[in-house]
């Protein structure tokens, strides 16, 4: 694997391998000295187009956890606020020799054309509203943690589908994993043709006790000034998961930032149903497996594009240092 | 103004030339035979039997040799020449350039420059650097509403005067249909085809391509098709009201191409044209998110395809316009959301339709020579013929050749075109404009030079 753009680039295995080495890198997080020597002399670029708080932290923990030296690069405040195109602070930032960006953009399929664009290796943080493969892969991690296996698992998604990248990430991610999604949410936010990937959809929760899982999706209160719900009182009213909705055999989850009193009430996120603290967790571990896969495993890449790493170790020697010794 | 006067010519000067041996095709006249052909003073001179002409000193000799084919030139009612404002993406020189090399002896610009093209004296000395540049002959639209803004006419009747072949607000259309009535009733006064873009922006506010499964799966927010066709619904009503003639630019769906025929089976002044893009290309073309293939109209469905191919070949749609959209490299080297709308086609619109749909069997070559030059007659000028004493605007196809788009670079400015890389057949070999000749590929010897 060179870069990480898309769920859809993984099958099952590719999920489960990453989700598999998170979980060993899970241990590290409980050291005494939260760092192992895996990305020594390795450069990640964090370059973010857009706010992120927590995507963005948990990339600069799980590169440093790895001893990789991280750069963050923020739009604002930067020559893009002057007018650079994406293209050009791509080449300007390339110069200094990344070995992985980590790239959030509003745009779908940017993080794809950065790809073309220089060696490094990109991994996707957010394209749009096309897709957030981070994330499905540490809601797969926390998901398996709690239930051991996702197949035949009913998943809910409720929300505001239309202007999310988490959903469609998960959708495709649930799936591969064997489970069954339903999109749940209001028809203004839930995208003609959005079945085709192969999701049930509903516009009601009247059938959402048959789920054994419900993933909740931030509202956010600008869709209102935007018409695409009449209030959000209205919205709570139909689609806020509270107690009374939530049954006692669920799980909850959620993306985050939560807006308590709108998606989730507060009793639910603070249930031990939620596994909302759980996911931020595994976003460190998961992603720390992320950079460990697409930098020191990726032997082939790494043969065909040596100038490239920046003089660092040979691969092999960065895949011993991270053996099952250490880890144990 | 005569309606001929309107269109302005290049500098280029008459050539004298003969066309030996060369496979006439002319769907208006029923010409369909190997001919002898002499342009001389901007007309076809004379036709005759393959050896009946004799060679003169001063004429430079084509050499058909029984195997390429004489049509009448395209006529395209809808291109962007991006003058005034935006010569990065195009001038008046290289897009006309790109227009003889893809077999045109005439264009229409549309006026949404920057400035735009809303008052009498631009379109004055826009006409005048023409006159100075162009390479085949073109006609100027003039804005319908004031800076396209949907507020205010133009001054309708100066702009014809000064040689406004119709009236478009393409790129920003009219929105209100209280505006829109008034250019039409304005027209009984000022005459000229009032050309309409038809979206509905409230529908399609946001959104970068066709709304379907595949804009839902790439979280890009869509344009449904009914943007488009109940515009075209509203608008073929207000001109059957106002006893309007009004031409509906680039149609992408089957339900415009059904208004379109419901329109004209009540005998409504209603035109149609459709792209290349939107007769050979779908939304698939866009999975990729490949910047080239981002316009508006977006590509639609399959079965839209299908419907804007047999609106052509019913006559429901009047005649093929490229909306040659010239962008620059660095504007469409973007992520697909924030690219510019439109791809080039000037210069493949006749080999990638030969290429698909004439050799594809879908529709015989004569029909699709018509409706390349239909465009013509569609805003008032003289459809081209080649009949003795006809203005030579002329194409020399060779219908065996095989060449990859774009091979060779382009003549436009801009390279963003949806067909760029496909393997084609079908060259245009040479372009007689007003009898001067305009372009010449340079496999095709001239021979003699006086």
């Amino acid at each position: 694997m060179r870069h990480l753009l898309s769920i859809e680039d993984l099958d099952r295995a590719g999920i489960e391998r990453i989700v598999s080495l998170a979980e060993r890198f899970a241990e590290v997080s409980d050291r005494e000295i939260k760092k192992v020597p895996a990305l020594r002399g390795r450069m990640v670029l964090n370059l973010f187009y857009e706010a992120s708080t927590r995507t963005r932290s948990s990339f600069e923990l799980a590169a440093k956890r790895l001893s990789a030296d991280v750069v963050n690069f923020a739009a604002s405040g930067s020559s893009v606020e002057k007018g650079e195109s994406l293209k050009d602070t791509v080449l300007t930032l390339s110069a200094h020799k990344p070995d992985a960006i980590v790239l959030r953009t509003p745009w779908a399929g940017a993080s794809e054309l950065v790809s073309r664009w220089c060696g490094a290796a990109i991994i996707n943080a957010g394209d749009g509203k096309h897709e957030h493969p981070t994330q499905a892969l540490l809601d797969v991690y926390t998901l398996r943690r709690r239930l051991g296996a996702i197949d035949g698992a009913s998943i809910w998604i409720v929300g505001d589908v239309a202007h999310s990248r988490v959903a469609r990430s998960d959708v495709l991610a649930f799936q591969r994993m064997g489970a069954k999604v339903t999109l749940a949410g209001p028809p203004t936010l839930i995208p003609r043709g959005i079945e085709s990937l192969g999701c049930e959809v509903r516009h009601t929760l009247e059938e959402l006790h048959t789920a054994d899982v419900v993933y909740a999706l931030r509202m956010q209160r600008e869709r209102m000034s935007e018409l695409w719900v009449p209030s959000i009182r209205e919205y709570a009213a139909c689609y806020q998961i509270n107690a009374a909705r939530l049954a006692p055999h669920q799980v909850l989850m959620h993306p985050g930032p939560v807006n308590r009193g709108v998606e989730l009430s507060g009793e639910v996120v603070d249930s031990p149903q939620a596994l909302i603290t759980a996911q931020v967790e595994a976003g460190v571990v998961v992603r720390m497996a992320v950079l460990y896969e697409l930098l020191a495993s990726a032997r082939d890449a790494d043969a065909a594009h040596p100038a490239e790493r920046g003089g660092g170790a040979p691969p092999s020697a960065v895949g011993a240092e991270v053996g099952e010794g250490q880890l144990a | 103004m005569t309606a001929t006067a309107m269109l302005v010519d290049g500098p280029g000067t008459a050539a004298e030339l003969l066309l030996v041996d060369v496979h006439v095709l002319d769907p208006r006249t029923g010409i369909e035979a190997r001919h002898d052909v002499r342009v001389r003073a901007g007309v076809v001179a004379e036709l005759a039997e393959p050896g009946g002409l004799e060679c003169d000193a001063r004429e430079e000799v084509l050499a058909g040799e029984g195997r390429l084919t004489l049509v009448p030139a395209f006529f395209d009612p809808h291109v962007h020449l991006r003058t005034p404002g935006q010569e990065h993406k195009e001038d008046l020189q290289s897009g006309t350039r790109a227009a003889a090399a893809g077999g045109y002896a005439g264009v229409i610009a549309m006026p949404n420059t920057d400035p735009v093209i809303d008052s009498a004296p631009l379109l004055r000395s826009l006409r005048d650097s023409a006159a100075r540049e162009a390479h085949v002959s073109v006609g100027f639209l003039g804005a319908i509403t004031r800076g396209l803004q949907g507020e205010q006419l133009t001054e309708m009747a100066e702009l014809r005067e000064q040689g406004a072949l119709g009236f478009t607000d393409d790129g920003r259309p009219v929105q209100s249909a209280g505006m829109l009535r008034k250019a039409l009733q304005y027209q009984r006064l000022c005459g000229g085809v009032i050309a309409l873009h038809e979206e509905d922006r409230t529908l399609s506010r946001g959104g970068a391509m066709h709304e379907g499964a595949l804009s839902a799966a790439l979280g890009i927010a869509g344009i449904p098709t009914v943007a488009e066709s109940t515009m075209v619904a509203r608008d073929a009503e207000l001109a059957g009201y106002e006893d309007a003639r009004v031409h509906f630019q680039h149609l992408s769906c089957t339900a415009s191409v059904d208004a379109v025929a419901a329109a004209k089976a009540r005998g409504w002044r209603v035109s149609a044209e459709v792209s290349p893009h939107h007769l050979l290309l779908t939304e698939e073309a866009v999975r990729g998110l490949d910047t080239r293939m981002k316009m508006h109209p977006p590509l639609a469905t399959e079965s839209d395809r299908r419907s804007l191919v047999e609106g052509l070949r019913a006559g429901t749609i009047d005649c093929v316009a490229t909306d040659h959209a010239p962008h620059a490299r660095e504007e469409k080297e973007v992520p697909f959301e924030q690219a510019p709308m439109g791809t080039t086609g000037l210069e493949t619109a006749f080999a990638a339709l030969y290429t698909e749909l004439v050799l594809g069997g879908v529709i015989p070559l004569e029909l699709l020579v018509a409706r390349m030059s239909a465009g013509a007659a569609l805003f008032g000028l003289p459809a081209p013929l080649i009949a003795p004493g006809e203005p030579a605007n002329l194409a020399l196809l060779d219908l065996d050749a095989e060449w990859t788009a774009g091979e060779h670079g382009w003549e436009s400015r801009s390279e963003n075109c949806c067909f760029a890389g496909r393997r084609l057949r079908g060259r245009v070999l040479a372009t007689i404009c007003a009898g001067a000749l305009v372009h010449r590929d340079r496999s095709l010897a001239l021979i003699g030079a006086g």
